[in-house]
């Protein structure tokens, strides 16, 4: 922006352009700040030091130091907890976003109507996880629900979803596919700004579809992929609301999620130091998959027009 | 064909000459294979558009259905009638005005205050200078990545202490303080308009406050339509957030008023079927709206690559 000298605007002889510019940048970013110390810095260095306490936030409280950290490891809810949040971030994440690739790459291929199709894929992932659970935990029901009267209709029985502990994670998992249009939505961006010359290069060459997939399709889209794993991995390991709706966290503990036991510790039994230390638990869990990830990317992901080490 | 000499004749002598495709023959051979191509393409995506318009269809089609019909075996997809009133018992059963009118006063003021406060902080970002401006952005982005679980319980403690619990105000009030997404939105917006504007208002005599609101927020009105759209659909859908500071029934959202029907209360599977399948709406017509803004938005942030 030109810097005007101050005496050409009437009325302001006597601040500097330089103060002005300050002062009102500092307004504008008052809002901000102030949020992000009451809503979040002070709440994370208040709950980093709960931790350290056993509180119920009424009667009593006292310091444990790092007691809560040591029961931990012990609690056996607990350790269910991170099996189940792990094992649905790691299945969940993958396999949505290979569904996302395939789904993005049969969109790309000129079809009519890409608009209609598109939509069809990426509606699930717009409503809320409430209505999405609240539809499933019907069309998983056992004994009426969609899944089970199609199979039944070919003679299969199909298992109890739901309400099986082998089956009650898997279902989650399942269900989570149906949202994969978000992610789809993003691949088919980084799909159609791959340069159609490389295709043609390749075509040229001589190499099959296959070869001009894996050698130039997959590498020009590792930045997506890149970003709805971190994306993705951030956001599985926080999943509640499909256990809390459909299943309680059962049955027995198969889809008692790290969220969900984090919830019970503290609105239900009113531990709020040690629903805290989950809470960093998690907080250091997921930075460090994120670090992880991150670092790794070096490796494996290609930008366009970066320099290669 | 005359031969000199007493060779046995070979049997390709008999054979007409292979001749390359004339421009006839390999446009055929084009259009087969396009054919070919189109006809699988349409094999593999008509059955996976099923598989993912199931669902919909079930819950519509259940929405409408009678009672008799839901339990029947074997099962009945379509309804023989369509019950629209079930839409209409639904709502006066489960008391649902209640959740559309409290969703929507939080959809609303979340939307001001962030479009507020987020305009703000990104006009400052992208169009003032002051120190550690640069370092300080990063700080704003390095927040997007933040869990919400770690905040979730000292909030709750602090709003509890202020007397905020079981009120919407908690659900309200932090909206007017900005988040760091829409920040980052609006300032990658804000970098894309040339500042030739900026001084030739600033030349007449306009305010760098006033260059922010009759120039600046004018020209992203896309950007504000996405950030619209996008609080009022996460408000809409949110229920971590109402269901820690929510106990009271006149004071439930939507998600909470579907979510208590599925517990001890029940309710006609028609019925929860149809608030369902109502509950929907908004974020559907919403994403239409913004469908071509969402893709510009995309594209802006650079979030592809």
């Amino acid at each position: 922006m030109a810097d005007l000298p101050a005496r050409t605007l009437p009325g302001r002889r006597h601040i500097s352009e330089r103060a002005q510019e300050l002062v009102t940048a500092y307004l504008c970013l008052l809002p901000w700040v102030l949020g992000f110390l009451g809503f979040t810095l002070g709440p994370m260095l208040y709950s980093f030091g709960l931790s350290f306490f056993e509180s119920d936030m009424l009667t009593k409280t006292y310091f444990v130091g790092l007691g809560n950290y040591r029961d931990l490891l012990y609690d056996e809810l607990f350790l269910q907890s991170l099996k189940v949040t792990a094992i649905y971030a790691f299945s969940a994440v993958p396999l949505g976003n290979v569904v996302a690739i395939l789904v993005a790459l049969l969109l790309n291929q000129k079809i009519i109507g890409l608009g209609v199709w598109r939509t069809i894929y990426y509606l699930p992932s717009v409503i809320s996880g409430v209505a999405v659970a609240v539809l499933w935990l019907q069309i998983f029901n056992p004994r009426m629900g969609l899944i089970n009267s199609t199979l039944r209709l070919v003679g299969i029985e199909g298992p109890a979803w739901l309400f099986s502990e082998q089956w009650a994670l898997p279902s989650i998992i399942i269900m989570s596919l149906w949202g994969a249009g978000g992610s789809m939505l993003l691949f088919l961006a980084g799909l159609q700004g791959i340069p159609t010359q490389l295709y043609e290069a390749a075509m040229i060459d001589g190499a099959s579809s296959l070869t001009r997939f894996l050698a130039i399709t997959i590498p020009m889209l590792t930045p997506t992929i890149f970003f709805n794993l971190v994306i993705g991995l951030i956001g599985g390991f926080q999943f509640f609301s499909e256990s809390y709706i459909m299943t309680a966290g059962g049955p027995n503990n198969a889809t008692l999620s790290m969220v969900l036991y984090l919830f019970r510790k503290a609105f239900l039994q009113m531990r709020f130091g040690y629903a805290s230390a989950v809470a960093w638990i998690l907080f250091f869990i997921v930075v460090t998959f994120t670090i992880i990830l991150v670092r790794s990317s070096d490796r494996w992901v290609y930008y366009e027009g970066e320099m290669r080490r | 064909m005359r031969r000199e000499t007493a060779e046995a004749a070979r049997p390709t002598d008999r054979l007409p000459t292979w001749r390359a495709p004339g421009p006839r023959q390999r446009q055929r051979m084009r259009l087969a294979r396009a054919l070919f191509r189109q006809v699988w393409l349409w094999l593999l995506v008509i059955p996976a558009a099923a598989v993912f318009l199931t669902p919909w269809a079930w819950m519509i089609t259940t929405a409408g259905k009678e009672a008799s019909e839901i339990w029947h075996m074997p099962p009945i997809w379509i309804p023989h009638v369509y019950h629209w009133d079930n839409f209409l018992k639904a709502w006066n059963v489960g008391g649902f005005a209640v959740n559309y009118r409290n969703t929507l006063t939080i959809c609303i003021t979340n939307v001001a205050g962030t479009v507020f406060a987020c305009a703000l902080a990104a006009f400052a970002f992208a169009r003032l200078r002051f120190p550690g401006r640069d370092v300080f952005f990063i700080v704003v982005l390095s927040t997007m990545m933040l869990p919400g679980q770690v905040t979730m319980i000292p909030l709750y403690v602090i709003f509890s202490k202020m007397g905020w619990v079981n009120t919407l105000k908690p659900l309200i009030v932090p909206a007017f303080f900005g988040d760091a997404f829409h920040i980052f939105l609006l300032r990658q917006f804000f970098l894309t308009i040339s500042t030739e504007l900026d001084d030739a208002a600033r030349i007449d005599g306009c305010s760098r406050f006033g260059v922010f609101l009759r120039i600046l927020l004018p020209l992203v009105k896309p950007a504000l339509a996405v950030v619209t759209i996008g609080v009022f659909t996460w408000a809409w859908n949110d229920f971590m957030g109402p269901l820690i500071y929510i106990n009271s029934t006149d004071l439930f959202t939507i998600t909470l008023g579907l979510n208590r029907f599925v517990g001890r209360t029940t309710m006609d599977l028609q019925f929860l079927m149809a608030m369902t399948a109502v509950s929907t709406l908004l974020p559907i017509v919403a994403f239409f709206t913004t469908q071509r803004y969402m893709i510009q938005g995309i594209v802006i942030t650079g979030i592809k690559g």
